[in-house]
């Protein structure tokens, strides 16, 4: 991971040194006449005038020691302040998109092979693709264009309304790391409790477990904004983010679910051939309990194998999404950043597009070696 | 299909041998030789001892194998409509030469970049204090936004209106946008652009893929590790993101971004899928028969491993080209391309002047250029689909 890591940033870095750009003529707003002296100091004063390997070897101990360089664009503001604010929107985003679009593919693909050879299949299929290959930025000026201007619904665009916040009593962010928090916090509940009553050793304790928690859990989430002294100031305001959160999500999701479909449609009809699953029939199992039980369960490797390659995907479409609905995060800081000739926050964003695009491997990676028991004895090879 | 491709390249060498191609044309000499292919069948070649049937029995094979496969393709209707629908963008990128070489465009009026209807079509319209029909009515402060209408009517009076986006009409068939440029120049241009991308980013791809992978897949070891761990770095890299980046330091020209694109998905995710295909071919006998015979790593590789990898190779091309026509078209939609007529640009255009939340009033601005780059990334990726199923007799309907 470390090592990936170094190597990301080094070759990243190469890469920018490599290209025929004048950085110092880009600050000077690109006039090419700057006299010789101011040149020389703007070059000491961006260590430009030292041999590569020496600003290569600064560039790195000071990345390490959080020290990304100031952005000439929001002048005298480090860009680490700015990607520590900008980073929990894109991972919001993210993890949003992805856990929706994965889900909704994943059961689409589900219904699609199960019923085979029906005349919804080839519209359902043909409208997959044409979503999975859309032009991005022009679908999501559609959905606001049908969402918000049409049907005036949704909001337009950004990641709050300023007139409901102008006399709010908190920042943006801390408002916003709340409901992360909340969020993350009744997930993670509610995942332990689905994990509990699968294993119950009673069905019926099981299925007390499962509706109980999961009631439970809502109901927390819900007394949570509605009872509690924090929540309840906050309440609009995080009502406000979520809101404006819709169509983003939405957008990524109609565009990545149906390669998941695909992917799930075509490893759930070669499941279907094994024998387990005629077994399984035989036995005269519901057919749901086939399906959900035995020839889902089988089908979700592969498709769990793709996330690791959806990672990158999903952060290209984000930054599309982002830049398109003015969202603040990291995406939209890199595009702005880059039309603006703002090189040290586009590097800075660029790594830490990376570095998410690294976790999110890994983990991807852990959660397919959890699916697959397999995995574990294997040999890499 | 390998088969049919590993004929296919000898066939492009066959004319050196043969030494014209006038006598191999005829139809009814292929069909003599058919009975004896059947009964040679692959090992045709060092029985046929004449230059000329050798060439003759290759390129029965060839047909034969391209009809079967033909057969198999015919059945995937979406490879057909993929088919069909690049067929279609071809027409449309080949119209436009012949519109302006016989005279029915004229260049100043219909040039993609330069062009310019100076005499749009116009609608009268009459200047009210409060508009009630936008038809025909006019806002009076509207007239000071406007540079179009004369600022010295007062209320009441009626004015001939120019519209520069027009609505489709005669001379225009697709209306034409805000600078007065016709619109279905610029998509015919633009489909030129993103064939003319598309199709040098898939063969810059397919050279070096199929190049790392055979390569990596014979020879193993150090060089199979170092090429395998740079494909996973750049299989990681967000590509989109390093795109905009590398387009922050330099001004991309269109081949740039085929040859950066080529590149990146020919060292990455192609590549790991053909080194696996490599890697079971590389494990059967003829390979091995070829290195007891005598050849070297060089020979093997050329012309055993990578004939074999080719008609994967040819499966990836089709997606190749399906992301970088998105990439092109999100890159140009960005501004950080420089390029003259792009499908990207149109969008962007409409997008900047504010006509694309005007959808439905404005929809030749709108949808022509954003549906026309989500047909042909699609068509691309449905032939690619269909392709699977010829090259993968798994995914075929039982």
């Amino acid at each position: 991971m470390v090592v990936l890591f170094f190597v990301f940033l080094t070759v990243t870095w190469f890469l920018l040194y490599a290209l025929p750009g004048d950085s110092v003529a880009q600050q000077f707003a690109g006039n090419p006449n700057i006299p010789p002296e101011a040149r020389q100091v703007a070059l000491e004063r961006l260590g430009l005038d030292k041999s590569p390997l020496i600003q290569f070897r600064d560039y790195m101990t000071d990345f390490f020691r959080g020290d990304l360089g100031v952005s000439f664009s929001q002048y005298p503001r480090p860009v680490i302040d700015i990607i520590a604010e900008r980073l929990p929107r894109t991972v919001v985003l993210f993890l949003t998109a992805m856990v929706t679009y994965y889900w909704a593919g994943f059961l689409a693909g589900k219904y699609l092979a199960w019923k085979r050879g029906r005349r919804g299949e080839t519209l359902i299929t043909v409208s997959g693709v044409g979503l999975y290959t859309v032009f991005m930025p022009w679908f999501a000026l559609m959905l606001i264009w049908l969402f918000s201007v049409q049907l005036d619904l949704l909001p337009l665009s950004k990641f709050l309304d300023p007139v409901e916040w102008r006399e709010a009593p908190f920042a943006a962010n801390q408002v916003f790391m709340r409901m992360f928090w909340v969020t993350v916090t009744a997930s993670v509940v509610l995942c332990a409790v689905g994990w509990a009553s699968a294993r119950a050793v009673d069905r019926r304790w099981g299925r007390l477990l499962r509706w109980g928690g999961g009631v439970l859990v809502i109901a927390g989430f819900v007394g949570y904004w509605y009872g509690t002294q924090p929540g309840q100031a906050m309440r609009v305001y995080a009502g406000d983010i979520a809101y404006h959160l819709i169509l983003p999500v939405m957008t990524l999701t109609l565009v990545n679910f149906a390669g998941v479909m695909l992917l799930t449609r075509s490893s759930m009809l070669d499941t279907m051939r094994e024998d387990f699953i005629l077994t399984a029939r035989a036995k005269g199992l519901p057919e749901r309990v086939v399906r959900d039980r035995h020839a889902a369960r089988t089908a979700l490797l592969p498709v769990a194998t793709s996330l690791t390659l959806a990672v990158a995907t999903v952060i290209d479409g984000g930054v599309i999404t982002e830049t398109v609905f003015s969202w603040p995060g990291m995406g939209q800081i890199l595009v702005s950043s880059v039309q603006l000739e703002d090189i040290p926050l586009a590097v800075g964003a660029f790594s830490f597009i990376g570095v998410l695009a690294l976790i999110g491997h890994f983990v991807a990676d852990m959660l397919y070696g959890l699916l697959d028991p397999r995995i574990r004895v294997t040999e890499h090879g | 299909m390998a088969e049919k491709l590993e004929t296919a390249s000898e066939v492009d060498q066959g004319p050196q041998t043969v030494g014209g191609i006038g006598g191999i044309g005829g139809g009814d000499g292929v069909a003599g030789v058919g009975g004896g292919t059947a009964a040679g069948g692959g090992a045709a070649g060092p029985v046929v001892t004449s230059y000329g049937s050798w060439w003759r029995i290759r390129l029965s094979l060839l047909r034969r194998s391209v009809h079967d496969n033909w057969v198999i393709f015919r059945r995937n209707r979406m490879g057909i409509a993929g088919l069909v629908i690049i067929g279609f963008w071809m027409l449309m990128a080949v119209m436009p030469s012949l519109f302006f070489a016989t005279g029915f465009w004229n260049r100043a009026v219909y040039d993609p970049v330069t062009g310019l209807e100076t005499d749009p079509p116009t609608r009268t319209v009459i200047m009210v204090e409060r508009v009630t029909d936008p038809r025909t009515e006019i806002d009076r402060r509207a007239v000071l936004m406007d540079g179009r209408i004369p600022s010295d009517l007062g209320l009441g009076d009626t004015f001939e209106l120019p519209l520069q986006p027009a609505p489709p009409n005669s001379r225009h068939w697709l209306g034409t946008d805000p600078l007065g440029r016709d619109v279905l120049s610029q998509l015919m241009h633009g489909a030129r652009s993103s064939f003319f991308l598309g199709i040098l980013a898939a063969t810059v791809t397919v050279v070096i893929a199929t190049l790392v992978g055979s390569v990596a897949a014979y020879y193993g070891g150090v060089i199979d590790s170092l090429l395998m761990r740079l494909a996973d770095l750049l299989i990681m890299i967000p590509g989109l993101a390093l795109l905009i980046v590398i387009g922050s330091v330099v001004t991309f020209q269109l081949w740039h971004l085929a040859m950066v694109i080529g590149i990146l998905s020919g060292f990455g995710g192609t590549a790991v899928v053909l080194k696996s295909q490599a890697l079971a071919v590389k494990v059967k006998p003829f390979v091995d028969a070829a290195r007891v015979a005598g050849g070297t790593g060089r020979h093997i590789v050329l012309y055993h491993l990578i004939p074999s990898v080719m008609p994967l190779s040819v499966l990836y091309m089709m997606f190749t080209v399906t992301a970088a026509i998105q990439s092109e078209a999100v890159l140009s939609f960005l501004g950080l391309l420089n390029v003259d007529t792009s499908w990207g640009l149109m969008i962007q255009l409409a997008h900047t002047q504010g006509y694309l939340l005007q959808a439905g009033e404005f929809w030749w601005l709108v949808f022509p250029a954003g549906l026309a780059v989500t047909l042909l990334a699609m068509a691309f990726f449905l032939l690619g689909r269909g392709l699977d199923e010829v090259i993968n007799p798994r995914l075929r309907r039982r």
